[in-house]
């Protein structure tokens, strides 16, 4: 008995030591990342370590965005929506202006909520942490975050009240700022100009379908709308309108585009469509969603 | 070195282990010069991830995964539906693991000389290749999901291991998802998410486990397996995040057998059992993860059926029904990349049942010195992940009994203990399909389970088994 527990110790210590020195080559089997060798993120509280997020790349990431953070993991050809390319360092959801790169949080939050509609899914089942080590990780792909900091967030100035006279001024502006010719009049993403359109790396892209969900690329609060005029969304035909739209014109262009969001309810919609030209309209645009199924979710 | 000596029918005999450390490092070595890991490669292959994404060591989930099952097989991102795949993906894929096995098997009675019977060792080995899953799984529509797999044994002979369709985000929200079928229990250490596969390793005793009735004597054992896939319905709950998750199960006491059969010739009975698990994690820093959680399986089987007029058991009639339950608490705690999974585990059968006394006979029908048996149990995995694609596994099980079946059973009838250490090297991952090396070393102590022919007395039964695979899927 007493050998037998000697062994059953030897056993179980070997079993958790023995760890065969060829195998730490592994770690360095993947592709160096440049230009930067080390990079940190800092999020709240949370400071990110690249070289750990590194390993968490290697799990989850390199399937579309490439080893070598170029967008094109091996996955990639199979993709009607193209990973992000972080070399090039373009960002589409930004708290930032246009041209500038984001800010760590910005990039921690779309890690956290994922874009919907394509290919990328929201990590929050990651720790926070985790996701900072990885925003981290993803800076060391370009040399942008070298020469260049973050651009400075830009002001969201306070929610006004909303009102159906900001509604309809909202309307007015996305006929007047020709938001229809991509988006379509009816925001279905289907304007004259929407299959035209393509993104900086010449691929095809479509313009948002608000009639769909209430969840835009880059967040699903007013804020986060607000942000996508004003800062645009880099790298896509959507261009940033700080400098021809005042901020209470946003605002009213918010929430007009809410309205168009027929099929989620919102505090807009329920204003706009206690109206009677509201009810109107918005009766009118659910007949024909019926009558041509383009309101169909499987 | 070390010494091993077990007792045979020659005496004595020593047995040298140590070399095993070194081919285990020899064998890590040469497989070391290969590149990023892979279950359901359908999965990868429709979402473009590596395995690694959804599995910390396939089968095993990792947080993420386990968020996508809890989901129901949906990324959420409103692409999950057939209608985004085209038309030519199917979302089926198969695991199968050829490999070289020894199973050695000490204090086995075998025939003697003559007409005597003796103890000796039995030893068997060479190629071989497991059972093969083919696993078909995915989304109907929008938060419909199913799984199907049928799976066949070695020889090819298939059942159904798992045939379900949950009904995910009822009334919009997590909390709220249904699953009818046969489906893996929603336990926080799965079985079915089993990272080792040798024929002692390749389960966890504590889920198995039956008290014995005397040495020498097996428990009349009903039909019971928390490792096992169930058939029923299952509620099931969780955060947007999945760090809190809470599900309850109405499980058929068949052992997730059709037809009102539980196998084996066991009397399947018209009862129902329940299981109830819940778990908590949280984050701790740098460290990663953690989660606490427990479970409870209680329900109870029939102690003798009705019997067709020549003698046969009536499948489906078993009565007289006895309660039994099991329940533990199991916490999985993350150091990085070094992981703990621990659990307690706690086991109480009625007495009719672990005597194979049927209730009809009353306490009169009992053994003498009868008692409700009950055990308390206990393990500890651990794994070192390296990188997604080593994986180092070890992994210590014990059962202590409490109370016996019988007052005449030595105190330490049916304790076991469990030993099971080994690695899975994955050489290359990509989005489509799964290969690993998989290497494996496992060895089971059960105490005075086994009557000396020679003594009459009761001895210890070890045994052990040595496995290397080539575990793929596709």
């Amino acid at each position: 008995m007493r050998n037998i527990l000697s062994l059953k110790f030897c056993l179980a210590v070997a079993s958790t030591f023995i760890v065969p020195t060829g195998l730490l080559a592994q770690d360095q089997a993947a592709p160096a990342a440049k230009p930067a060798s080390h990079m940190e993120s800092h999020v709240g509280n949370l400071t990110g370590n690249s070289d750990v997020g590194r390993q968490l790349y290697f799990r989850y990431c390199w399937g579309c965005h490439g080893p070598h953070g170029d967008g094109n993991g091996e996955n990639a050809p199979y993709l009607n929506i193209q990973p992000r390319n972080f070399v090039a360092a373009v960002f589409k959801c930004r708290s930032t202006p246009t041209g500038t790169l984001p800010t760590d949080e910005d990039l921690y939050n779309s890690l956290k909520r994922g874009f919907n509609f394509t290919y990328m899914p929201s990590w929050i089942a990651l720790t926070a942490q985790e996701r900072a080590n990885l925003v981290a990780f993803i800076k060391t792909f370009s040399p942008r975050w070298v020469a260049e900091k973050s651009g400075t967030p830009i002001p969201v100035p306070a929610e006004p009240k909303l009102t159906v006279e900001s509604i309809k001024h909202g309307g007015e502006l996305f006929q007047k700022l020709e938001c229809w010719k991509c988006h379509g009049q009816e925001g279905r993403g289907d304007g004259p100009s929407a299959s035209t359109l393509t993104d900086s790396n010449d691929q095809p892209i479509r313009p948002y379908n608000f009639t769909y969900d209430n969840r835009s690329k880059c967040g699903k609060t007013n804020q986060d709308l607000y942000k996508i005029f004003m800062t645009g969304l880099d790298g896509t035909p959507m261009p940033s309108f700080a400098d021809v739209v005042k901020p209470e014109d946003a605002w009213d262009l918010v929430h007009y585009l809410r309205t168009l969001q027929y099929n989620n309810p919102s505090p807009e919609l329920t204003l706009w469509e206690g109206t009677p030209e509201g009810k109107a309209v918005v009766a009118a645009k659910r007949v024909k969603e019926t009558a041509t199924g383009s309101g169909f979710k499987p | 070195m070390l010494d091993w000596v077990s007792p045979g029918m020659n005496g004595v005999r020593v047995r040298r282990f140590a070399t095993l450390g070194y081919v285990v490092s020899v064998l890590v070595l040469v497989l070391s010069a290969c590149s990023p890991a892979s279950a359901i490669p359908a999965f990868a292959r429709k979402y473009g991830m590596p395995c690694s994404a959804c599995h910390e060591a396939w089968p095993k989930l990792s947080p993420f995964g386990q968020q996508f099952k809890d989901n129901g097989y949906q990324l959420g991102n409103d692409r999950d539906a057939p209608i985004f795949q085209q038309a030519a993906y199917w979302p089926i894929a198969f695991r199968i693991t050829p490999n070289w096995h020894m199973e050695r098997n000490e204090n086995t009675v075998v025939d003697g000389a003559g007409e005597s019977q003796v103890l000796a060792t039995v030893t068997t080995r060479g190629f071989d290749y497991t059972g093969m899953d083919i696993l078909t799984a995915g989304t109907l529509a929008k938060n419909f999901s199913f799984l199907l797999v049928p799976s066949s044994d070695e020889t090819g002979a298939f059942h159904f291991e798992s045939v379900n369709v949950r009904f995910d985000n009822l009334l919009g929200t997590p909390w709220l998802n249904v699953k009818v079928g046969k489906f893996e229990l929603d336990n926080l250490l799965s079985e079915k998410r089993i990272v080792t596969l040798s024929a002692n390793g390749g389960f966890y005793q504590n889920y198995h486990f039956q008290p014995w009735l005397s040495p020498g004597l097996p428990s009349p054992s009903y039909v019971f397996g928390l490792g096992d896939n169930q058939l029923g319905i299952e509620w099931m709950g969780h955060s947007a995040n999945d760090r809190t998750r809470v599900s309850a199960a109405l499980l058929q006491g068949t052992d997730g057998n059709p037809d009102f059969q539980a196998g084996n010739g066991n009397a399947a009975g018209r009862a129902y059992e329940g299981y109830i698990a819940a778990s908590q994690a949280f984050e701790a820093g740098s460290l990663g993860l953690q989660r606490v959680g427990g479970f409870a399986y209680f329900g109870q089987a029939p102690t003798y059926p009705q019997y067709s007029q020549g003698g046969a058991p009536i499948f489906g009639t078993g009565i007289g029904n006895k309660p039994y339950y099991r329940a533990g608490f199991i916490g999985m705690w993350y150091l990085k990349k070094l992981d703990f999974t621990t659990m307690y585990f706690y086991g109480h059968d009625n007495v009719f049942l672990a005597t194979g006394t049927p209730s009809n006979l009353g306490t009169d029908g009992l053994p003498l010195g009868a008692h409700a048996p009950s055990w308390n149990g206990a393990l500890i995995e651990t794994h070192y992940t390296w990188s997604p694609q080593l994986i180092l596994i070890n992994r210590y099980e014990l059962i202590r009994m409490k109370q016996q079946t019988l007052d005449s059973n030595p105190g330490d009838l049916g304790n076991v203990d469990a030993l099971t250490f080994g690695f899975r090297y994955y050489p290359f991952i990509n989005t489509r399909a799964g290969f690993a090396f998989h290497n494996e070393y496992s060895i089971v102590w059960n105490r005075k389970v086994q009557l000396s022919p020679l003594t009459g007395l009761p001895i210890d039964q070890t045994s052990s088994s040595l496995f290397f695979g080539i575990d793929f899927a596709f």
